[in-house]
């Protein structure tokens, strides 16, 4: 599955459009690692357990936008794009969506 | 008398440890750019057409989540009563982007460009709640494409 963010894939040709896909998700951690993050907000820095959390929560919603477009047999995504919200302290919510389209490459 | 004592101290650590931290970090991600001055990285591209072959095409994302500390909350709620740049917070803003983008950078250093690159940010801790006196906690997720032609 080849992504991109911009309306074509480089070096290849559309042949299908599928409309739009998208994958959302809400991810959360332990009380543990919000309390640890709790107190490293007080003195400043980064807090590594969520940007872990954060990278967990664009794999997780990119792989599910993913096999929405395999399903309807596409083999690209482009137009990718990424929307983000704080639904609670210490969750975070990560959407995806784009276009799912057939590509073949340019020969010669 | 001993919670003045106790909000006094606390400020002092977390004055000393806020500003330690943001100036390390400051100098690694000027470091980090210099490195990476070749490799443009740039905003548009989003109809891209291009001559040249393509080797390989590739989505990458940069994520960070960087946290105020309690020294910057408490002077900042002043700034908020009076007016004007809180220039505490717009450095903190200015480190989670820089951070976010290199670390996407660095996960295509064999990428010839990285086109349409964009930013997303959330809080992941309500601010706008006032009333609760949070801490902020700025997440941002740097995304773009990078581009490998044939040599």
């Amino acid at each position: 599955m080849i992504l991109t963010n911009i309306e074509s894939v480089p070096g290849m040709r559309i042949t299908g459009h599928y409309g739009m896909v998208s994958g959302s998700t809400v991810r959360a951690k332990n009380f543990v690692k919000d309390f640890g993050a709790g107190l490293k907000n007080m003195v400043g820095g980064e807090l590594k357990s969520y940007t872990e959390l954060l990278e967990e929560a664009r794999k997780e919603a990119i792989s599910r936008m993913i096999q929405q477009a395999e399903k309807l047999g596409a083999n690209a995504i482009i137009n990718v794009r990424f929307a983000t919200s704080a639904i609670t302290s210490g969750a975070a919510e990560v959407y995806s969506y784009g276009t799912a389209v057939k590509v073949q490459s340019i020969e010669g | 008398m001993g919670d003045i004592i106790l909000i006094l101290l606390l400020l002092g650590i977390t004055y000393a440890t806020g500003s330690i931290l943001e100036k390390n970090h400051f100098k690694n991600i000027k470091q980090r750019e210099i490195a990476l001055v070749k490799k443009p990285v740039v905003s548009f591209g989003k109809k891209l057409t291009t001559d040249k072959k393509v080797k390989k095409v590739e989505f990458v994302t940069g994520e960070v989540v960087i946290s105020g500390d309690y020294f910057k909350t408490f002077v900042s709620s002043f700034r908020n009563f009076f007016g004007g740049r809180m220039v505490s917070f717009e450095s903190l803003m200015d480190r989670a982007r820089r951070e976010a983008i290199l670390r996407m950078r660095e996960k295509a250093k064999n990428a010839n460009i990285i086109v349409n690159t964009r930013l997303e940010s959330t809080m992941l801790n309500n601010c706008d709640d006032t009333s609760n006196n949070q801490l902020p906690q700025v997440a941002v997720i740097a995304y773009g494409t990078a581009i490998t032609y044939e040599r």
